[in-house]
């Protein structure tokens, strides 16, 4: 890159940077592929509903990285003589029943939220994969056991299924992330199948199979990167179900115990007080229903950078 | 190098090859023509280890073939696809799509190999990293040839090469095929619609019809017009241009 050496560095490396990563020829793998991220940044940042979500979930993110500066007293310290604060300078969204500060538990809560989210996401998005791709690649008895697996699952509501797992593992976020994961799954591995089996007898999976790869190979190196743009956007689009979920179980006191501060049963014990300090349940109410539309719609913006077929 | 002996192959109800018997010696081209749906193509995918389910003998090298191949077979016989926007990998580069093959069959020296098949098929290495929707036709064509070539094959089985690319184009394609086969000793199968491709590449020809050779003759036999099965001059006919005439003879018969 050009004029790194500059005075005036970041000025002039820009448009080098630019060009390096619009170049007409690329001159190594790293350039190829960043070149392709590039490019698919530009086409997000082209969507405005997806940019919004994506800089809310920044948000969230910074919020739950910067809770100790945040809430530096933590979000469990009470103070009974300060019940119930309705939202003010000093507590910009309230205290509760115990008179902890509504903005140090929302702010701590924000990393339950998304501890689980992205843990399952890190445990269905490989599951799913591999599930999949194995049906959809093999065919036969292999895609007949494990679809008919794969349809036991589906089969039940999602919170239905994870309230029952939590009922037999036991209350708790651990638990809970387990009893999410094993609902979450199916929906990845019919997509990963699907995706699968309209690319398995293409001709370029016919090329590598007539160079002697093993079909673990094929899967690995040739159909899972063809798998994986519409397995990520539905895992995006899936993390507001996940959330939801999550919060649905700590509202019924199945997912994270008290004292943590999880959205889900911070709204739930709000309840009590709906009608004199609404605030309670609000908040974090509100927290949820944000973060699960912005997911949503980043969701929705990658899936228009992410289809293969668009390029 | 190649023979097949009372090969059949049958889909479902549908019997699509239906005995083919051929040879072909060492460093010959072979040619294979005939209408769609006459079962050109699935006597390749069969010879590539394609299509398992297949009767008959196939002698490739003198060895016999089997259904499911090992995966020594692949090295020393490689097929080009007829269309290369369905054979390249979408989101593999040019060096990805070369260097798996050996990578595949554990061979070292990738990346100067890599540099010297492409310099082969006429692709510079200003082409090395870029993804195959950055290519025109006959530049993926180009790669797809490059790729069969890195294993250094023996035998090369071509799938109407050039069906899918501009007339242009074609010649470019063909004329890289004659003199990479001259360089590399290649055995090769042309498969083709085109008989005017057909009697540019082959040393020998077969005419197939309804899953059958229904007539096996030189280059030399075509240009002079020795053909003597019927459905071989009607092929012949038809590939001098449209003629009114046989048109519409074909459309009553």
């Amino acid at each position: 890159m050009s004029g790194e050496t500059h005075p005036l560095g970041n000025v002039t490396r820009a448009p080098g940077l630019r060009a390096w990563l619009t170049a007409e020829v690329t001159a190594s793998p790293r350039q190829a592929s960043l070149q392709r991220l590039y490019y698919g940044w530009r086409r997000l940042r082209n969507n405005p509903t997806a940019m919004a979500a994506l800089v809310a979930l920044a948000c969230l993110v910074a919020v739950a990285i910067l809770a100790p500066l945040i809430a530096p007293e933590g979000y469990d310290e009470q103070n009974l003589a300060g019940r119930l604060l309705p939202p003010s300078g000093a507590h910009w969204f309230g205290t509760d029943d115990l008179g902890r500060d509504i903005l140090a538990r929302l702010a701590w809560g924000a990393r339950i939220t998304l501890m689980i989210a992205t843990l399952v996401a890190a445990i269905v998005a490989p599951i799913g994969l591999l599930v999949g791709t194995a049906a959809g690649y093999f065919g036969g008895w292999v895609d007949a056991v494990l679809m008919r697996v794969n349809d036991v699952f589906l089969s039940f509501p999602s919170l239905i299924l994870a309230l029952g797992f939590v009922a037999a593992l036991g209350p708790g976020i651990r638990n809970a992330i387990i009893a999410i994961s094993l609902t979450a799954w199916p929906p990845i591995a019919r997509l990963a199948r699907a995706e699968t089996l309209t690319i398995r007898n293409a001709d370029y999976i016919a090329a590598v199979r007539i160079q002697g790869a093993s079909a673990s190979r094929i899967i690995a190196r040739h159909i899972v990167p063809m798998c994986l743009p519409s397995v990520i956007v539905r895992i995006t689009l899936n993390m507001a179900g996940i959330i939801l979920t999550a919060a649905g179980l700590g509202f019924l006191g199945l997912g994270a115990q008290p004292p943590m501060p999880e959205w889900g049963a911070m709204l739930s014990a709000g309840r009590g007080h709906l009608t004199g300090a609404w605030w309670l349940s609000a908040v974090p109410g509100a927290a949820i229903l944000i973060t699960s539309l912005a997911f949503n719609l980043l969701g929705d913006g990658l899936r228009d950078v992410l289809d293969p077929r668009s390029e | 190098m190649i023979a097949v002996r009372d090969l059949r192959v049958s889909f479902a109800a549908a019997t699509v090859v239906d005995g083919v018997s051929f040879h072909v010696p060492p460093e010959e081209m072979f040619g294979l023509v005939g209408e769609s749906g006459c079962g050109k193509s699935t006597v390749l995918r069969v010879l590539c280890g394609l299509n398992p389910a297949w009767s008959g003998q196939i002698v490739i090298g003198g060895k016999a073939m089997s259904p499911v191949r090992d995966r020594a077979f692949f090295k020393d016989v490689q097929m080009v696809f007829q269309d290369p926007y369905g054979s390249l990998h979408p989101r593999h580069t040019v060096n990805t799509a070369l260097t798996e093959p050996l990578a595949i069959h554990g061979i070292g020296g990738a990346d100067g190999r890599v540099a010297a098949v492409l310099d082969q098929v006429g692709l510079g290495g200003a082409f090395r990293y870029r993804y195959p929707h950055q290519l025109s036709g006959g530049q993926r064509q180009r790669l797809a040839i490059a790729r069969a070539l890195i294993l250094e094959p023996k035998v090369l089985l071509l799938d109407e090469p050039t069906s899918a690319l501009d007339v242009s184009v074609q010649a470019e394609i063909l004329n890289l095929l004659t003199d990479l086969r001259r360089q590399r000793n290649l055995t090769c199968i042309l498969v083709s619609h085109d008989l005017a491709v057909i009697a540019h590449m082959c040393d020998r020809i077969g005419v197939m019809q309804h899953g059958r050779i229904v007539e096996e003759l030189t280059a030399d036999q075509l240009n002079e017009n020795a053909a003597r099965h019927p459905y071989t001059i009607e092929l012949l006919a038809a590939s001098r241009g449209y003629d009114r005439a046989l048109g519409e003879r074909l459309a009553d018969e």
